[in-house]
């Protein structure tokens, strides 16, 4: 009996302990929303008041009317989309030849890749940088997106989730006179389903949330992401809480809504993605 | 054949600029073209006398430091808090709630910080105001401010590294467990003997992605405190920042590519440094 009351009384303090934490993960996002729709005078009110008096969606009709929060989630968009469906068929395909082929010069390539894999784009931006100028990209989507387009870790992941396909299953299709390509569209793509998904998550949500490299190649406003605009929004507005509330609220509603309904998956996806590395 | 894509993509646009940064850090370089010329070391020498840059150096140390270890601390105890079994349940709603800072990207994340940490009317000083502490002026000062960043840092990450470790504490095989708990080890015991060193392949990888995180740390110091960014104090000044302002705001490129070799350096030091750490621990 005592050892199933001690049982309770611990599963008991491991509840509190994780809602505690929980509130405080949830609070900022609440307090943002409730901000959002406070009229300036109640925003600047002390003590704060955590149910709006006199709600209104003022704020964000102020945010759309000052900034093109849509271009900025539209832009976002197309490099997110550019970027994964880039990194998408640049790993499996290399995966697949460094899994499944043997040739010349492979394994040191390999390691190339690998060890680079650890190299962050903040220690190489500035010479990036002269490059992409030089090409005459600065202030183009394919500008921002070039170094974002292969993912040296996605390579090695493709590569551990392909190495488990079975050689036979190849051998066997190449004796029915397939060619490469099409092993690698009919077979090759079709099994890795799971794992492309689990890499589509990881690189469309470091695509999202990349800052300082548009931050640097782009200062037209037509090309601004969400994260930049929403900066530059911010710097404008920089004591209007209630208007920066609502853009930044506008920034995490679409990927908020998307987390929640692929929750589970995205969740694995990052976790496995992120253990293979 | 089918690597030319790849290869092109990714010689051109990482490893050429990864030597390109080296060799750079030896020139006197500026985009604006006039006098560019081989000056050997002298980018580094100055570097050291350079007071701005040692600051930077010496903030986001200290804010790796505890980025790293209050992250890596509070994620593992909320993992094996959740691998409990009486906690199946409710595990995946918890999970839920501690990765929405996760999938948030940086910048709305920092901006709510921002006015949660405002001196006059944000959220925590009324909170503190509960417990008789008198305002802060979070983000003014430097080291609340680098703390205000740490604290803010480790809220977003935490859901992340605690996803992995869960990960890791199901692939631990339960017998493990039941073998301790017969030959009578408790708590601690268990954990420092049983968990510990079978999670030792994911411990490594967080604390080596936490520490290359942390020391590129960028994003939510230049949202949260840009405005002040320029002021006299050097207010949180970090690494990547000192390199984005030498190298885009005063375009000496050169001086920059020799700041971004140290910070590759250390990188790649500290990178090894933990692999060697863990690998001794046999």
């Amino acid at each position: 009996m005592l050892s199933t009351q001690r049982e309770t009384l611990e599963t008991g303090i491991m509840h509190v302990v994780l809602i505690l934490g929980s509130i405080l993960m949830v609070m900022p996002f609440v307090w943002m929303f409730v901000t959002s729709i406070k009229p300036s005078i109640e925003v600047l009110s002390w003590p704060p008041s955590f149910i709006p008096k006199s709600p209104t969606l003022e704020n964000y009709r102020t945010v759309f009317r000052t900034a093109p929060f849509l271009r900025y989630f539209l832009n976002t968009f197309l490099i997110s989309t550019i970027s994964t469906l880039s990194i998408l068929f640049t790993s499996s395909l290399s995966g697949f030849i460094f899994a499944k082929h043997r040739f010349a010069g492979r394994n040191v390539l390999f390691l190339v890749m690998l060890t680079t894999a650890m190299i962050p784009l903040e220690t190489y931006m500035i010479s990036l940088y002269i490059l992409i100028n030089k090409f005459g990209w600065i202030n183009t989507y394919q500008g921002v997106v070039a170094p974002i387009l292969v993912m040296s870790f996605g390579v090695f992941f493709m590569r551990q989730s392909i190495l488990s396909i079975p050689d036979e299953l190849l051998d066997a299709a190449r004796i029915d006179g397939s060619s490469e390509w099409r092993i690698y569209t009919t077979i090759i793509l079709p099994i890795s389903r799971s794992a492309l998904g689990a890499l589509a998550i990881f690189s469309y949500m470091s695509a999202w949330a990349f800052f300082i490299w548009p931050l640097i190649v782009i200062n037209d406003r037509n090309l601004y992401t969400m994260e930049l605009g929403l900066t530059m929004f911010q710097k404008r507005f920089t004591v209007d809480y209630g208007l920066i509330s609502a853009g930044s609220i506008i920034a995490v509603l679409p990927i908020l809504i998307i987390f929640l309904i692929l929750r589970k998956n995205i969740i694995e996806g990052i976790a496995i993605t992120g253990l293979k590395g | 054949m089918g690597l030319l894509p790849t290869m092109l993509l990714y010689v051109l646009f990482r490893i050429f600029p990864i030597i390109d940064t080296l060799r750079r850090s030896f020139y006197s370089w500026s985009i604006l073209g006039t006098k560019n010329r081989f000056i050997g070391f002298d980018n580094f020498s100055k570097l050291f006398k350079d007071k701005l840059f040692i600051n930077s150096l010496v903030n986001t140390t200290h804010f790796t430091i505890l980025v790293v270890l209050f992250s890596f601390a509070i994620s593992l105890a909320l993992a094996i808090t959740l691998n409990n079994r009486r906690m199946e349940r409710f595990s995946a709603v918890y999970q839920l709630i501690y990765f929405l800072p996760v999938i948030t990207p940086m910048v709305p994340v920092a901006v709510m910080w921002k006015w949660i940490y405002d001196p006059q009317y944000g959220l925590l000083n009324y909170f503190l105001s509960f417990f008789g502490i008198s305002s802060q002026a979070w983000l003014v000062y430097p080291n609340l401010a680098l703390y205000a960043i740490v604290i803010m840092s480790v809220w977003k990450i935490i859901g992340y590294y605690m996803v992995i470790f869960l990960v890791g504490l199901k692939n631990i095989p339960k017998d493990y467990y039941d073998a301790a708990s017969i030959d009578g080890a408790v708590g601690w015991q268990v954990f420092r003997y049983i968990t510990l060193p079978l999670l030792r392949p994911i411990v490594l990888f967080v604390l080596v992605v936490a520490t290359i995180q942390s020391y590129n740390v960028f994003t939510q110091v230049y949202v949260m405190t840009s405005d002040i960014q320029g002021a006299p104090g050097r207010l949180v000044r970090v690494l990547v920042y000192d390199i984005y302002q030498n190298g885009f705001r005063y375009f000496k490129m050169g001086y920059a590519s020799a700041e971004s070799v140290i910070l590759l350096l250390i990188v790649l030091f500290l990178t090894v440094f933990v692999f060697r750490l863990m690998g001794r621990e046999d």
